[in-house]
């Protein structure tokens, strides 16, 4: 998507609503700065890590995990050494694990690519709606309609659909 | 390890004027262990022991297959001058060939595929390919994927796909990357121009080795960082049929307006490295680095008649352990070396007329 000001590539997108009528600006990572937004950082994994642990500890809404019971490796030393100690971490880790992923991965909240054979192909499609569908859901109630548009097309395309 | 291989990196391929080479890399996990960072040494044995049990199992047993069929090597035991060479050839990382943990490198015969066993991940599945040939890359490492696939389980999530150390891995597992050559787009300084665009498109640019390194001789390394929620095809497809060209095009436009409007300083530059390398004695690996790089870019521009394949050899070459692999004399570090290195560059640019 080209931003609204110039011909560059857009990197923030907004979405407000006021009085039922939504209002959709799409700007390039210059022009957002300019007008002091946000923008994604590309930045590496251990500053994305500290955005993060920011972002969270301002909410207490979500609970905080802390340990991965299967190989004992602590969320804070996830988030300085940046690398997982088990497949069991990425249970353990979320939902905040779940944000550094959407962050590191361009907005991307599942995988949609091949599966190892042998796999049961209805229990995967299964455990991938239910999880996406408690995301639409806080989605919708953090308000964050951009993200929960995002979730739709990918709860749609798992259906076999085209987003 | 000698040098009667061929590795891809002295190979001509596709678009070779801009594109170097490509190469595909899956990451994967066997299924029961933690991962490399949070094993310990018996696990991380075990590992090594049954990824051997599956490199074994798949090697094909034809002699038409001997080229790809994949041999072992116990990095722990290799000599250091073995492991130097694998990284100059870019078949591991430079911290897989520095380590002393227990590690092993299954590589093809034709050292086009390997597999790097207790790298960040269990499985580093990677190909090489000469030029654009990224596709002849991604079926390769994909075959080998598939064929590791039946004598082991990958660690896999309904929702997060193959699960990786790094969460910047995860979902596909796939890393595509070109090793470029944009001499034009560095001279003219757009390539802080191409650098901002690549990062909108979520691709990183790096230097020669990789990661954290600085480029020399204006070679780049851009690869996908986003590995989640596109399919491995799609992934692929962008990379092979919209960035790649779109770079490519803009170095070679970049050639085009260079030659255009001040053709005898280009030459000059390019003369000048080509009577630089023909007459110096002594060359460090930074110094034949940097004036091959402009050789070569006098050769994509018909300015010079020296073969591509002798550059790409040439560069090679001139690293440390390729080096004192052809004259055990040019020990790193020595003013031998340096000089072995001018001998070699000379006499490889004789051998080839300049005009």
């Amino acid at each position: 998507m080209k931003c609204d000001l110039c011909n560059k590539q857009a990197v923030v997108h907004e979405v407000t609503i006021k009085n039922g009528v939504s209002n959709e600006v799409h700007l390039c990572h210059d022009h957002a700065k300019a007008a002091g937004m946000q923008v994604p950082s590309e930045a590496p994994m251990a500053a994305l890590l500290g955005e993060i642990a920011a972002v969270t500890e301002g909410h207490q809404i979500r609970e905080r995990p802390t340990k991965c019971a299967a190989c004992g490796l602590t969320f804070s030393s996830f988030r300085k050494v940046g690398a997982l100690g088990c497949p069991a971490c990425y249970d353990a880790f979320m939902p905040m694990l779940g944000d550094i992923i959407e962050r590191a991965q361009a907005g991307a909240t599942a995988h949609t690519g091949m599966h190892p054979r042998g796999s049961d192909d209805s229990q995967r499609v299964q455990a991938v709606r239910a999880s996406l569908m408690r995301d639409l859901e806080a989605a919708i109630t953090a308000e964050q309609y951009e993200r929960a548009a995002s979730i739709r097309d990918q709860l749609t395309s798992l259906d076999g659909g085209n987003p | 390890m000698t040098l009667h291989f061929t590795p891809a990196l002295a190979q001509v391929g596709p678009d070779a004027d801009v594109v170097v080479t490509s190469r595909a890399r899956i990451a994967r996990n066997i299924s029961g262990f933690p991962f490399t960072n949070r094993a310990s040494a018996p696990v991380r044995q075990e590992v090594l022991r049954v990824a051997r049990l599956a490199v074994e199992r798949v090697t094909p047993p034809s002699a038409a297959a001997e080229a790809t069929s994949l041999h072992w090597l116990d990095m722990q035991r290799a000599p250091l001058r073995d492991r130097q060479l694998l990284a100059e050839r870019h078949l591991v990382s430079r911290g897989f060939a520095d380590g002393d943990a227990p590690r092993a490198l299954a590589l093809s015969k034709d050292e086009r595929t390997s597999v790097m066993v207790n790298e960040e991940d269990h499985l580093r599945i990677q190909s090489l390919a000469p030029g654009a040939a990224l596709g002849d890359a991604y079926d390769a490492a994909f075959a080998v994927e598939a064929a590791l696939g039946h004598h082991v389980t990958y660690s896999f999530h309904p929702r997060w796909g193959f699960l990786t150390a790094c969460p910047t891995n995860v979902g596909c597992g796939i890393r595509l990357s070109a090793m470029l050559h944009l001499p034009a787009l560095r001279l003219t300084n757009e390539i802080e121009r191409v650098k901002r665009a690549a990062e909108e498109l979520h691709l990183a640019v790096r230097g020669y080795y990789g990661e954290g390194s600085e480029s020399i001789g204006s070679f780049y390394q851009i690869s996908n960082q986003v590995t989640l929620g596109a399919s491995e095809e799609r992934l692929r497809d962008e990379f092979l049929g919209q960035i790649l060209p779109r770079i490519v095009g803009y170095e070679r436009e970049a050639r085009a307006v260079a030659l255009a409007n001040s053709r005898t300083a280009v030459e000059d530059r390019v003369f000048r490295a080509h009577a630089l390398l023909s007459s110096a004695r002594l060359l460090t690996a930074d110094e034949a680095t940097k004036m091959l790089g402009r050789v070569r870019l006098g050769v994509a521009c018909e300015l010079l008649a020296t073969p591509l394949s002798t550059v790409q050899r040439l560069l090679l070459h001139v690293q440390p352990a390729h080096l004192a692999l052809i004259d055990p004399r040019a020990a790193e570090g020595t003013e031998a070396e340096c000089e072995v290195r001018a001998t070699i560059v000379r006499q490889g640019l004789a051998q080839a007329p300049p005009v």
